[in-house]
C-alpha cells in the first residue's frame, strides 16, 4: 500500500473563489462543483448531468473554462476560481450576462451560469488565435463568426433551446471588447 | 464513490513508485474520462495518484526535426500549437473533432489515448461486460451495436476505442516514452493498444505503474498535407462512428507517400496498412482510393444487432476514405 497520504481521509486546500479566499477541509471524493455549492455557498455553478455532459458546472479555473463535475477538489489547492456570478463587478453586470439579458439568451435559466463562464473562456480562447473544428483550416486564425460561436459553445446543452439568444449574446458581447 | 486516498507527490519518479506498489492504485491527470468512472462505479481504486503538474506541459523541438509533447500538455493548447498546425494538420484537426471546449482544455496528452470505450454496456455496470468484469459476457452482441467494431473484434468483446487523437497519433508514427517501475521505454503508438483476444479487459500494453511522459512526433514531411475527417451522429460534441486520418505526398502525379489510420472501427486506432499498399505509388482517382478502402475492408465483420448491426460502417468507411483522399490529393495538385 502507499504509505503517504491518509487513506480517504480529509485534507485542507487553499483556493479563492470569485475573489474570496477559504481553506476547506475537503474530502477526496468530493468534486470542485459540491465543494462550491455544498461546503461553499456558491450556488452559481449549477449541477446538471453530473457527468461532464452538459456544461451547466462550466467555471474558469486559474482563467480557463472547465467542468466542475469533473474536478477533483483537492487537486485545486491554490487555485483561482472564478463563477459566473464572480464575472460581474460593483458597477453593474458583465458585458456577458447583460448580453444574456439583452437578448433572451435564457428561459428557464439553469444553464446561464455555466454558457456565461463557457462564453467568457471561449472569447480568450478565440483572442489567442486557437482555431476550432469549424475554422476553415488550422494553420489560419478564426474569423469571428456565428458558426464558430456555436461550435465553441457545443459544451453547453440549454433544453429549454435558447440557442439563438445565446449566439447572439456571445456575438453581441465579443462585438464590444 | 467508494473512498480513496488522493496523491498528489512531487515527481514522476515518486508518482511511479507510489503506483507500482498499490495494486488498487490509478493515476489522475485531466481526470475527465477517470472522474466520471469513479461516479458510475466502473472502477474503484484505492489510491489516486495525481500526475497532472507532474509530467511537461510544453511542446518542444526534437533534434530530429519533430515536435515532442509533453503528456501534461491540454488536449486544447496542443491543437492551437503553431507547429503542430503547421507540420501535423491531422493531429490539430483530430484534437478540435474532439469533445467540448471544456474537456479539451482538461484532458491532456498522456490521459487522452488511455480513455475507455464509451460502450453503454461497459458504461453501465448493471449489464454484463468483459471488458469491465472479464468472463461476464458480452451484452453488445445483438444489443445497440451503433458504435461497436467492424475490424479485430473478438467473440469477447466488439467496443471501439473513441479518442480521436489517437487515430491522428497512429497515422503519425507518434513514439509514447513511458517511465515504469523498471526504468524508461518507448512503445510505438501503433503498438500501444491492444485487440481484445481473450482479454478485453487490457486496453493497452502498458503495465500497472507505466506512466507516459511525453509522446513524439517524427519529422513527416507528408503530413503537412493531412487531414482528419469525422463521421458522427451530429455536428459536434459527440464520438466517430467512423474517421479517417491521412496524409500525402505526390511526385509526378504519382503518390510518392501515403498514410492513412482509421477510427471508430476497432478496439484500438486503426492502422490502414493494406490500403496504404494498395496507394502507394498509385495515380489519385476514385477507383484507385475505393479499391484501397476494399483491401482495408476484405475482413471486416460487422455486428449484428438490435438496432439494425453496424454494417452500415463498410460503405461509410470506404467513401469517407475516398472523399479525404480526394480532397488531399485534389489539393496538392494545385
Amino acid at each position: 500500500m502507499a504509505t503517504t497520504g491518509t487513506a480517504g481521509r480529509s485534507r485542507t486546500i487553499e483556493l479563492r473563489v470569485d475573489g474570496t479566499a477559504y481553506h476547506p477541509d475537503v474530502d477526496p471524493r468530493r468534486t470542485l462543483l459540491d465543494l462550491l455549492r455544498e461546503q461553499l455557498g456558491v450556488t452559481s455553478p449549477k449541477k446538471g448531468c453530473d457527468h461532464g455532459q452538459c456544461g451547466a458546472c462550466t467555471v474558469l479555473l486559474d482563467g480557463r473554462r472547465v467542468l466542475a463535475c469533473l474536478t477533483l477538489a483537492l487537486t485545486c489547492d491554490g487555485a483561482e476560481v472564478t463563477t459566473a456570478a464572480g464575472l460581474s463587478g460593483d458597477d453593474g453586470l458583465h458585458p456577458l450576462p447583460q448580453a444574456f439579458v439583452d437578448h433572451e439568451g435564457f428561459q428557464c435559466g439553469y444553464c446561464t451560469p455555466g454558457q456565461v463562464c463557457s462564453a467568457a473562456g471561449l472569447l480568450a480562447e478565440f483572442d489567442a488565435g486557437a482555431p476550432s473544428h469549424v475554422t476553415p483550416s488550422v494553420s489560419d486564425s478564426p474569423r469571428w463568426t456565428d458558426e464558430e460561436i456555436a461550435e465553441r459553445m457545443s459544451g453547453n446543452l440549454c433544453r429549454c433551446g435558447a440557442y439563438v439568444g445565446i449566439v447572439a449574446a456571445i456575438r453581441q458581447a465579443g462585438d464590444k471588447r | 464513490m467508494k473512498p480513496f486516498t488522493l496523491d498528489r507527490p512531487e515527481t514522476a519518479a515518486d508518482a511511479v513508485s507510489a503506483v507500482a506498489a498499490d495494486p488498487s492504485a490509478a493515476y489522475l491527470a485531466g481526470g475527465t474520462n477517470l472522474v466520471d468512472h469513479l461516479k458510475l462505479g466502473i472502477t474503484a481504486p484505492g489510491l489516486l495518484v495525481d500526475v497532472s503538474r507532474l509530467t511537461s506541459s510544453d511542446v518542444r523541438e526534437d533534434d530530429r526535426g519533430g515536435l515532442v509533447v509533453g503528456a501534461g500538455v491540454r488536449n486544447s493548447d496542443l491543437a492551437a500549437d503553431r507547429r503542430v498546425r503547421e507540420r501535423y494538420p491531422v493531429l490539430a484537426e483530430a484534437l478540435l473533432s474532439g469533445a467540448s471546449g471544456q474537456l479539451r482544455n482538461m484532458a491532456t496528452t498522456g490521459g487522452n489515448p488511455l480513455q475507455r470505450t464509451r460502450c453503454v454496456y461497459f458504461q453501465d455496470v448493471s449489464t454484463p461486460c468483459n471488458k469491465r468484469a472479464p468472463g461476464s459476457g458480452c451484452s453488445a452482441l445483438g444489443g445497440y451495436t451503433r458504435y461497436h467494431a467492424i475490424l479485430g473484434a473478438s467473440e469477447h468483446c466488439v467496443a471501439t476505442h473513441p479518442s480521436d487523437m489517437a487515430v491522428a497519433l497512429a497515422v503519425l508514427d507518434a513514439e509514447v516514452r513511458v517511465l515504469g517501475p523498471d526504468g524508461e521505454r518507448v512503445v510505438a503508438f501503433t503498438d500501444l493498444h491492444r485487440l481484445p483476444g481473450d482479454h478485453p479487459e487490457r486496453d493497452t500494453v502498458l503495465g500497472h505503474g507505466d506512466l507516459i511522459t511525453e509522446i513524439a512526433l517524427p519529422p513527416a514531411a507528408w503530413a503537412r498535407r493531412s487531414a482528419y475527417r469525422k463521421v458522427r451522429d451530429r455536428a459536434s460534441y459527440a464520438f466517430a462512428l467512423v474517421s479517417v486520418a491521412a496524409g500525402v505526398s505526390l511526385v509526378d502525379g504519382v503518390l510518392e507517400d501515403v498514410r492513412v489510420a482509421l477510427g471508430g472501427v476497432a478496439h484500438k486506432p486503426w492502422r490502414a496498412h493494406r490500403a496504404e499498399a494498395v496507394l502507394r505509388g498509385a495515380r489519385p482517382s476514385r477507383e484507385v482510393f475505393l479499391a484501397a478502402a476494399d483491401a482495408e475492408l476484405a475482413d471486416a465483420r460487422p455486428v449484428e444487432g438490435a438496432d439494425g448491426g453496424n454494417a452500415f460502417k463498410v460503405p461509410l468507411v470506404r467513401r469517407t476514405l475516398a472523399a479525404v483522399l480526394r480532397d488531399l490529393t485534389e489539393e496538392a495538385d494545385r
